[in-house]
């Protein structure tokens, strides 16, 4: 059974987004992206102070596999970038919803969030993968 | 491994399994209005001994002239061994195969290529090749942008300096990317940019100085100086060099303080021959930081299982075969033959070789330049150092000077009142180390003939 902590937030496209009270939150992607994309050689993060849209390609994880798009769960200003992914890209694989985050957001636009999946939601999109 | 085309009962099964009827039909999507209904202006076909004939009649028309033109595609001996070796069964393919790593040989010449190009040019790394010189520019701009995320810009300064053949194809590539290139205007009287004229750009954001070395008009651009400029400003270089004049000036990775951040430029004076304009081959290097920018593909040495050194495709995982439209490039076409035949021609060639070959060359041009300057009506154009090609100021119109040699039986150089209107009746010569005494006093001749008419 994959690993869906139900505190979080899913994209169909699997990220995850963890909102704080303060109207920030933070973004990565799910233990379940990480396993199908397999050990991750390569973190390109956004550029911390750039303004992003709900949708947009915003960060790139390269695995030995593939390099594939992150797109952003919500709009905002990106705050902060994990900047250890630089020398450790395996932080996403050894803790997808914990040290292997990519980045934060101030959220400028709350009705977005009602579009994001909750835990159980994203479950099934999983279970549809398996 | 042989080529076998589907037979009649191939073709009819495929059609059935995915239930269409003929070929024809797969075209349906296209409108009528776009599809051409045959090609009236190309002859029917014909037979091999007319072809032959033909082709030599044409060839015959070059045959015995003396060539004096560089403007991107040079004239250098080839040691025989070069062809030789390069068109053995094993290499004479002109794409890495589809099994990479089946092919150990292939993708360690490839990855000897890659080592002699990162060495020649002063950089970590160089990719396994790109399609042309030109192309090889586009690349390295699109790289840039995407390489420096803080320029929001998309602006490159673009020296009229560099090869306007090259300027055109870049603009056509990145024009509808977003991507604008800017003119940096040359010095009238030395021919090259003045990194005093940059002063103008400052305070805007340019995403890349493309510094070419040499110029287009044989002229030395002050590498270091303009590197430097460009770093200060918060722009990225990108070198564009002949790969035969790096065995005698300072490579780009050593430009200025920092080194270029990107070289890229033209194979062909490495033992391709000029053979009407092609295949040439493109290549690129860069800095070790920017290696998951870099377009097209890499071959890395590594160790399989029972720790046996081996070759193998690597950062593949933002090629196109993977991406598709997001990977890094998407025109990097392969030219693994002319690659192959050009890491010979390294091999044979040497450090020392390639050095000779460029003094040779840039003596020859400085021996032939003066002869033709005593001449009344030839001049130097620019005052610049040059490496192997010269500008000539002339007082007659360049075309007909030109036509009046080719009478003569020697190509004496290329045109530049087209791309440079500026230059009245300019002329661009070139003479490689393939130039004897001989060959040097007889187009002085034929030219000094062709003033006193």
């Amino acid at each position: 059974m994959a690993n869906i902590p139900s505190h979080l937030k899913f994209l169909k496209s699997h990220e995850w987004v963890e909102l704080y009270d303060d109207g920030t939150a933070r973004v990565g992607i799910s233990d379940h992206a990480q396993e199908m994309l397999g050990d991750m050689v390569f973190v390109e993060v956004p550029e911390v102070g750039s303004e992003v849209s709900a949708g947009d390609e915003c960060a790139v994880v390269e695995s030995v596999k593939a390099a594939s798009d992150v797109y952003s769960p919500l709009s905002g200003e990106v705050l902060t970038s994990n900047d250890d992914l630089a020398e450790s890209p395996e932080l996403v694989n050894t803790g997808a919803f914990s040290d292997g985050w990519l980045f934060t957001l101030r959220l400028s636009d709350t009705s977005e969030l009602d579009e994001l999946l909750d835990a159980d939601a994203y479950a099934e999109v999983v279970a549809e993968d398996e | 491994m042989p080529f076998i085309p589907h037979t009649q009962d191939d073709v009819q099964e495929m059609l059935a399994a995915i239930g269409v009827d003929s070929i024809e039909t797969l075209f349906d999507e296209i409108p009528a209005e776009l599809r051409v209904k045959g090609l009236p202006d190309i002859a029917a076909g014909m037979n091999e001994m007319a072809v032959s004939r033909m082709m030599a009649e044409r060839a015959a028309k070059d045959a015995g002239a003396l060539n004096f033109i560089g403007a991107g595609a040079y004239e250098h001996h080839i040691p025989a061994a070069v062809w030789d070796i390069a068109t053995r069964g094993e290499f004479y393919s002109a794409y890495t195969p589809y099994q990479a790593e089946a092919s150990q040989g292939t993708l360690q010449v490839l990855y000897e290529f890659q080592t002699m190009m990162a060495s020649l040019n002063g950089l970590d790394v160089s990719n396994a090749s790109l399609y042309d010189g030109a192309s090889a520019l586009a690349e390295a701009v699109l790289m840039a942008v995407r390489a420096h995320r803080k320029s929001k810009s998309k602006r490159i300064l673009m020296p009229t300096t560099v090869n306007p053949v090259y300027r055109q194809v870049v603009d056509a590539i990145v024009r509808n990317q977003g991507i604008t290139l800017v003119d940096v205007p040359y010095c009238a009287e030395e021919g090259r940019v003045l990194a005093g004229a940059l002063k103008h750009f400052e305070g805007d954001d340019y995403t890349a100085l493309v510094i070419p070395q040499p110029n287009f008009f044989g002229v030395l651009e002050d590498v270091d100086a303009l590197t430097d400029w460009a770093h200060a400003n918060n722009t990225l270089v990108i070198a564009v060099v002949n790969p035969t004049s790096l065995a005698l000036l300072t490579p780009p990775g050593e430009w200025g303080e920092e080194g270029a951040d990107i070289a890229c430029g033209e194979g062909q004076p490495l033992g391709i021959p000029l053979s009407s304009g092609g295949p040439n081959f493109g290549f690129m290097c860069c800095k070790q930081k920017y290696v998951r920018q870099l377009p097209g593909r890499i071959i890395g040495r590594t160790v399989d299982l029972e720790g046996k050194p081996g070759f193998t495709l690597t950062l593949q995982a933002r090629e196109q075969h993977i991406r598709r439209s997001k990977a890094t490039s998407n025109i990097c076409t392969n030219q693994g033959l002319m690659v192959t035949a050009s890491t010979i021609y390294m091999s044979l060639m040497g450090p020392e070789g390639l050095e000779q070959v460029g003094a040779a060359s840039l003596q020859n041009t400085a021996v032939l330049a003066d002869k033709l300057c005593a001449i009344d009506g030839v001049d130097k154009a620019f005052t610049g150092a040059g490496f192997h090609e010269v500008v000539l100021s002339l007082t007659k119109p360049t075309a007909e000077v030109l036509a009046a040699l080719a009478e003569q039986g020697i190509h004496g150089g290329f045109d530049l009142s087209q791309d440079y209107p500026e230059l009245e009746n300019a002329l661009l010569v070139c003479a490689t180390e393939t130039k004897t005494a001989a060959d040097l006093a007889r187009y002085t001749d034929a030219l000094a003939s062709v003033f006193a008419a």
